[in-house]
C-alpha cells in the first residue's frame, strides 16, 4: 500500500526583501493510519508545510505525494479524500451547526450524515445553535467535524487545540483518538509538546523548516540518553565550575545550565539524587529549588536547537 | 480503503442550492443588512416623492414698497389667491430680496398714471415667474384688455411627474448598490475571514460557489424590487407603461451586470478597507453621473459619450424608457448591448483574476 504522505526535498520561499525560506529541504514519510505529528515552535515552516500538503500553497520545490496522487494532476481526487482544518477559519456566525455541517457534505461525494458526524464531536446538543454562539473549543469541535464529514481517508489538522482552555484541549484530543482509531490517518502540528507526546504514533520535531528530529515520542526521549529530568536553582554561583562534578556522576547523560538553572538527565534519579546532594554540600551551595520529572519532546527540542518551544524564533 | 464503511452514504447533496442557501440565510438573519437593502429606497422614494411632490403653483411672496399709493396695490394683488403681498420699508425690502424671503419686490411711482419698478434677481426662477405674474396682474387691474381667447386645462397624467422620473432611477440605484455590496463586500469578507481558504481546500467545485453568489444575489432582487415598485404604486400612483416582463428582463439584466462588477472590484481585496474604497470608486461617478435623481442630458455634451458607456446610465434610461414611456425591448438594444458587455466583460475578468486566498 503506498504511503499516505511522501514529500522530498521539499522548499517554499517567499519572495521579498530579503526573500524568506520557509520550508528548506524538508522531507517526510507519513504511513497510513498513522498520527503523525509535525511539532516545532511559531515560524518553524509548520503552516507552510501542511498547506503545501493541502494543495493550497504551491513549493518552490520538492516533490509531494498524498495518498499516491499528486496535486496539480488529481485534485479533485485529493480534496475529495483528505479532510482539513485550517489554523483559523472563522465559518459564518449566522448559520446553525447542522447548516454549516450540511453545507460541507454537500462538496463531497460520500460521507456521513451531518447529524452523525455531529455526535462524533459531541455537538449534537448545538445542532441548531448559530456558529457564533459557540465556545472557542465548540468552534474548535465544529472546525474537525466539517473536516470529517466528507468520511477522508487522511485527515489534516494545523493546530487543533492552540489557545483552547485544557478541558477543551482533552475533550478534542479525545476526538481526534476516535477519529484516528476509525483507521484515518491523521496529520497534525502543534506547538505543545504534550499534545504531539500523547496524540501522536510518530513525530517530527521542526526547525528552521527542516525536520531535525523523527521518531514515536518515546524512541525521541529514550535519545536523550534518560528518561528523567533533575532541575536545580541554586542560591549562590558556586566557587568552582560543578559541571564536570555533576557530569560525572553516574547515571547522569546530560548537563545544561541556563543562568541558575541546572537541568540534568538521568536514567535512574533514586542513584542520582543522594549523590548530587552530597556534591553541593561539599561545595556549600545553597539549594533554592528543586525538582524531578519524567522527560518530555520539550526536552528534546531545546537539546537540539538550543531554545525552548515557546521562545521566539531566532531568525537565521 | 474507506474508513468506517458502514456510516458512510452516497446521499446526493446540491452543492449550488446548500452554498444559496447559506447566502441567504447569512443574509436575513442580519437585520441592519435587511433595513439598508429594503428599508433605504423605501425612505428614499418618500423624501424625495415628498419634497418633490407637485403642488399646485406655490405661493408668490411680493414685497410692496410703502408709500402713498402702495395699498392699493397690495389690495389689488391680494384679490388673487396665488400672491402673498407685503408692505414693507425699503430697508426690509433689500434684506428680504438678499436672503430670499421674497420673490420679487413691487416699488410703487408717484405718477399719476399707474408706474411700478421691479427689482428681483433674474437668476432664480421663482422670481422671474413672480415678475411675469406681478405685471400680468398689475396690467389687468390698470385696464389691459387680452386680445386672444386662451382656455387652461390641468395635465397630471401619472407618467410625467418628478416621482415617474424618480422610482426608475431609484430602481437603478439599487441595483447597482446591491450588486456591488451584496456580491464584491461578502466576497471579501470571506475572504479575510478565511472561509474562501477553507472552501478551496474542499473538492467544491468554483461554479457552483460563484454560481450560489449569483443565485443568492437574483433571489435578494424579487423582494427588493417588488417592494419598491408596488411601494411607489400604492403611495405615489405610479405606474408601468411598459410590459412587465420587459422590465423584469431589464432588471435581471442589470443584477447580472453589477454582480459581476461586485465580483471584479473583489477578485483581489484583501481588506474591507480596499474594497470599500473601490466600491465608491466604482459608484461614485454613477451616482452622479447615470441620471438617478435628474436626467444625465444636463451634463454637458463632451462628457456625453462618457456618461453614455456607464452601465447604470444605461439601464436608468432603458428602464425609463420602458416603465415611463412604455418602450419595447427591441427599442433599447443599444443599451441592451451595453449592459451585456460591460456583464460579459467584468465577469471575465474577475474569474481571471480571483484570488481565493
Amino acid at each position: 500500500m503506498t504511503l499516505a504522505i511522501r514529500c522530498q526535498d521539499l522548499v517554499k520561499r517567499y519572495d521579498g526583501r530579503p526573500p524568506v525560506e520557509a520550508v528548506r529541504g524538508l522531507n517526510l514519510e507519513v504511513e497510513r493510519g498513522e498520527c503523525f505529528g509535525l511539532l516545532g515552535p511559531n515560524g518553524a515552516g509548520k503552516t507552510t508545510t501542511i498547506e503545501i500538503l493541502e494543495g493550497l500553497l504551491t513549493p518552490t520545490s520538492g516533490e509531494v505525494e498524498v495518498l499516491g496522487l499528486r496535486w496539480g494532476k488529481a485534485d479533485n481526487e485529493i480534496r475529495q479524500r483528505i479532510g482539513i482544518s485550517l489554523q483559523e477559519t472563522r465559518l459564518s456566525e449566522k448559520l446553525t451547526v447542522l447548516e454549516t455541517l450540511r453545507l460541507f457534505r454537500s462538496f463531497y461525494r460520500e460521507g456521513p450524515d451531518p447529524r452523525e458526524c455531529l455526535a462524533k464531536v459531541s455537538l449534537e446538543e448545538k445542532a441548531d445553535a448559530r456558529v457564533g454562539k459557540l465556545s472557542g473549543g465548540q468552534k474548535q469541535r465544529l472546525a474537525v467535524a466539517c473536516a470529517i464529514v466528507g468520511n477522508p481517508e487522511l485527515l489534516f489538522l494545523d493546530e487543533p487545540t492552540t489557545g483552547l482552555d485544557p478541558g477543551s484541549r482533552r475533550q478534542l484530543w479525545d476526538i481526534i483518538r476516535e477519529v484516528r482509531s476509525a483507521g484515518r490517518t491523521i496529520l497534525l502540528t502543534t506547538h505543545y509538546m504534550d499534545e504531539a507526546e500523547r496524540l501522536c504514533d510518530r513525530v517530527a520535531i521542526v526547525d528552521h523548516g527542516q525536520v531535525i528530529a523523527l521518531g514515536t515520542p518515546r524512541e525521541l526521549i529514550a535519545s536523550l540518553g534518560g528518561e528523567h529530568v533533575i532541575e536545580f536553582t541554586l542560591a549562590c554561583a558556586p566557587a568552582e565550575a560543578i559541571d564536570a562534578a555533576l557530569a560525572a556522576l553516574p547515571s547522569v547523560s546530560e548537563v545544561r545550565q541556563e543562568d541558575d538553572h541546572w537541568s540534568l538527565s538521568v536514567a535512574e534519579p533514586h542513584i542520582v539524587l543522594p549523590l548530587l546532594m552530597e556534591t553541593l554540600r561539599e561545595r556549600h551551595c545553597e539549594l533554592t529549588s528543586l525538582t524531578t520529572r519524567h522527560a518530555s519532546l520539550e526536552d528534546v527540542f531545546v537539546k537540539l536547537a538550543g531554545r525552548h518551544l515557546d521562545d521566539e524564533p531566532v531568525n537565521a | 480503503m474507506k474508513a468506517n464503511p458502514q456510516a458512510v452514504n452516497q446521499q446526493r447533496y446540491w452543492a449550488l442550492g446548500e452554498l444559496t442557501l447559506a447566502r441567504l440565510r447569512e443574509f436575513y438573519r442580519e437585520p441592519e443588512a435587511v433595513f439598508w437593502v429594503y428599508g433605504f429606497p423605501i425612505l428614499l422614494v418618500v423624501g424625495l416623492g415628498i419634497a418633490f411632490r407637485n403642488q399646485p403653483v406655490e405661493h408668490i411672496k411680493v414685497d410692496v414698497v410703502a408709500s402713498p399709493k402702495a395699498q392699493s396695490v397690495v389690495e389689488a394683488l391680494a384679490k388673487q389667491e396665488r400672491f402673498e403681498p407685503e408692505l414693507v420699508s425699503p430697508d426690509e425690502a433689500r434684506m428680504h430680496l438678499r436672503t430670499g424671503r421674497t420673490a420679487l419686490v413691487v416699488e410703487v411711482g408717484e405718477s399719476q398714471t399707474p408706474s411700478y419698478q421691479y427689482q428681483f434677481d433674474p437668476t432664480r426662477p421663482e422670481s422671474v415667474l413672480a415678475e411675469a405674474a406681478v405685471d400680468d396682474a398689475l396690467q389687468r387691474a390698470a385696464g389691459r384688455q387680452d386680445v386672444a381667447e386662451v382656455k387652461v386645462e390641468d395635465f397630471n397624467e401619472p407618467g410625467g411627474r418628478y416621482i415617474d422620473f424618480l422610482v426608475p432611477g431609484l430602481l437603478g440605484m439599487s441595483l447597482m448598490g446591491g450588486g456591488l455590496w451584496g456580491v464584491g463586500f461578502v466576497t471579501v469578507d470571506m475572504r479575510i475571514r478565511k472561509l474562501l481558504k477553507r472552501f478551496l481546500a474542499t473538492p467544491m467545485r468554483k461554479t457552483d460557489f460563484l454560481g450560489g453568489v449569483m443565485l443568492s444575489r437574483l433571489l435578494f432582487l424579487v423582494p427588493e424590487v417588488l417592494v419598491l415598485l408596488v411601494f411607489a404604486r400604492l403611495a405615489f400612483g405610479v405606474v408601468i407603461y411598459g410590459s412587465l416582463a420587459a422590465v423584469a428582463f431589464l432588471i435581471l439584466l442589470g443584477a447580472v451586470t453589477f454582480a459581476g462588477l461586485g465580483l471584479l472590484v473583489a477578485s483581489r481585496a484583501k481588506t474591507l478597507e480596499a474594497v470599500s474604497g473601490l466600491m465608491n470608486l466604482v459608484m461614485l461617478p454613477m451616482w452622479l453621473l447615470s441620471g438617478i435623481f435628474f436626467s444625465s442630458d444636463r451634463f454637458p455634451q463632451a462628457a456625453q459619450p462618457f456618461i453614455k458607456l456607464l452601465p447604470l446610465t444605461a439601464l436608468n434610461n432603458s428602464l425609463r424608457a420602458v416603465m415611463q414611456e412604455g418602450a419595447s425591448l427591441a427599442s433599447q438594444l443599444p443599451e441592451i448591448g451595453l449592459l451585456s458587455g460591460w456583464a460579459i466583460v467584468t465577469f471575465v475578468l474577475a474569474l481571471k483574476l480571483f484570488r481565493w486566498v
